[in-house]
């Protein structure tokens, strides 16, 4: 199923030759925490103005992808360029914003307060109103920070990643244990960032954070990249569609139709996983005249996270 | 995978001394908004050292009673004094470093260009303004409640004395706060804090311990700090306070020393 893997690369070489120049390259990294390779000879690079996900399970790697960038940690092996530099020196981090994950953040600072003095580190940052326009942080300004909710702190983090005006964001999973409607709300700024011209990367375990956001979608696991391309093309290249519907036909029947990766058996019905659903629904419509209630579905980044790591899985 | 790196336009880049000491400033100003506002810092620390004091000092006071040469309205100043600015230097940076060191935090604002060393610097001037607190508010109890008398120079060189001798103790925190976690840092600083008190002889006059304790207070940081504040109001053991000097500075330099162990040890787990 992996064979897609190339191709999906090969596709991707041509978005770089369009794209802007690079900015950020992790080149040959590892990184070794001990006994644990956290990543393995990773070749990985971020482009002026795109939105790039960095999405794997729990333990992948990402973390550590985003740390080796802010130059929080050196590699074992390889080189980390972050505009031509080492990002260990403040100019370079002058030009960079991070939202870290981070357990406790000072309670009794204003968020206004902890804007004013991040932003303070850099030359150029943006006028306070700004900043709290973006992170949608007008009207709790004065609240301090213990009393925020889950979705009001994550926004100040992020109001801090991008207070100095940086030019590339380094967003490590700056959505996670939020519920729904706040993850919407950070969605919605992230974007804002990126049409006014910055490039973020960001870290998720969120399939459906990608999905939504990125223009580009790096799959890790384990410390090495396993797949690469847009989030359709991803998805094109490996789990295809799902189908359901309620139907007469021997189920033998429908898993031998051309183009059918499996087929369950799912209350009344059946779950057929297609690579393609029209060929499929024009031979089961024929086949079955009493054929009802049909439910297309995308297969979903989730599916073609699964099969891509599982497949890794079984060949490591 | 080509790369065209995006050259820095102006390789000696730095920022300008004004900036610089801007951001030093604000460094400062808001970790002491963040103490303050956290009132079991703020509260604690002021308040033990006076509470102590009008207690001791004030109202279980015999006038006929003097200690070490005067009396003890005046002789816990000093006394008392000390303590404050070990709780405040050592709870003002200790307690901070290691919750922002072991939760996250403190790798949040290493990310940013910040300078590191405003970071340190703004955790021991908030050790030394608390420690300035805790000693002009002592001094006003005895003087306006207790009846002590003591020229105005004095008791300049008294604060002035006990502030820079919060230094050590803000050294020794950074030590600390390198070496344990957020959860245990509390537990671990008083129980470090407070048999130093009482060994340098803050809590009961350092004449009335066992002669093998007077001895081992030689050894003890605070009761260096204390004899050069008992100087000022004529009460000590009375001696040469080039030696408590050399003492204090020692040993500020050998928790400097840790401390710095400490943070290339952090470094390296994350630079390694």
């Amino acid at each position: 199923m992996i064979t897609a893997l190339q191709e999906v690369q090969e596709i991707h070489t041509e978005v770089q030759v369009n794209g802007g120049a690079v900015i950020a390259t992790l080149r040959r990294v590892s990184k070794n925490f001990g006994e644990v390779h956290a990543l393995r000879q990773v070749d990985f690079s971020v482009r002026a103005g795109e939105l790039v996900a960095l999405l794997g399970p729990n333990g992948a790697g990402k973390t550590t992808a985003v740390k080796l960038f802010l130059g929080l940690a050196k590699p074992t092996t390889g080189t980390v360029s972050v505009f031509g530099g080492d990002p260990i020196h403040a100019e370079v981090r002058t030009r960079i914003g991070a939202m870290l994950q981070v357990a406790k953040v000072p309670e009794t600072l204003r968020v206004r307060e902890h804007i004013d003095l991040f932003s303070s580190y850099y030359p150029n940052p943006l006028p306070l109103a700004e900043t709290l326009t973006l992170a949608g942080l007008q009207e709790i300004k004065d609240r301090e920070f213990g009393e925020l909710s889950g979705g009001q702190r994550q926004r100040v983090l992020f109001a801090l990643a991008l207070c100095g005006n940086p030019d590339i964001l380094f967003l490590d999973e700056p959505t996670v244990g939020l519920d729904v409607e706040s993850r919407r709300v950070l969605w919605e700024e992230i974007r804002r960032l990126v049409a006014r011209g910055k490039t973020v990367l960001l870290t998720t375990h969120y399939l459906e954070e990608a999905d939504a956001l990125a223009d580009r979608v790096v799959v890790i696991n384990r410390g090495e990249i396993i797949a690469e391309g847009t989030p359709a093309e991803i998805k094109a290249n490996t789990a295809g569609r799902r189908i359901r519907c309620v139907t007469s036909l021997d189920i033998e029947i429908v898993r031998s139709l051309p183009g059918v990766i499996e087929v369950r058996r799912d209350r009344e019905g059946l779950e057929i996983r297609v690579r393609s659903a029209e060929p499929i629904l024009r031979e089961l419509l024929m086949r079955d005249a009493r054929l009802s209630g049909i439910e297309v579905t995308s297969a979903g980044l989730e599916e073609a996270f699964l099969a891509l790591t599982s497949a890794n899985n079984g060949a490591a | 995978m080509a790369t065209a790196p995006i050259a820095l336009g102006n390789s000696s880049w730095a920022r300008p001394l004004s900036r610089t000491l801007a951001i030093y400033f604000k460094e400062a100003k808001y970790e002491f908004l963040t103490r303050l506002r956290l009132r079991a810092y703020s509260i604690s620390t002021i308040s033990f050292p006076l509470m102590f004091y009008v207690l001791f000092g004030l109202v279980l006071n015999h006038k006929d009673a003097p200690v070490g040469g005067v009396g003890i309205a005046t002789y816990l100043i000093p006394s008392y004094g000390t303590f404050g600015v070990m709780g405040a230097s050592l709870f003002g940076t200790a307690s901070g470093l290691a919750a922002e060191r072991g939760l996250g935090w403190l790798q949040v604002k290493r990310a940013s260009p910040m300078p590191p060393f405003a970071y340190f610097a703004a955790k021991v001037a908030l050790g030394m303004i608390f420690s300035a607190v805790v000693v002009v508010l002592l001094l006003l109890l005895g003087i306006t409640v207790g009846g002590v008398h003591l020229p105005v120079l004095d008791a300049a060189k008294l604060v002035a004395i006990l502030v820079a001798g919060s230094l050590p103790f803000c050294a020794m925190g950074l030590a600390i706060g390198y070496f344990v976690g957020p959860n245990s840092a509390v537990a671990t600083i008083n129980l470090i804090y407070l048999p130093l008190s009482f060994c340098s002889g803050l809590w009961v006059p350092i004449m009335f311990l066992p002669k093998v304790m007077q001895q081992i207070a030689h050894f003890l940081p605070p009761y260096h700090l204390a004899q050069l504040a008992f100087s000022v109001v004529g009460a000590g053991q009375h001696e040469s306070n080039l030696i408590h000097w050399e003492a204090l500075i020692g040993f500020s330099l050998i928790c400097l020393g840790v401390a710095r162990l400490g943070f290339q040890r952090d470094e390296g787990k994350t630079y390694g």
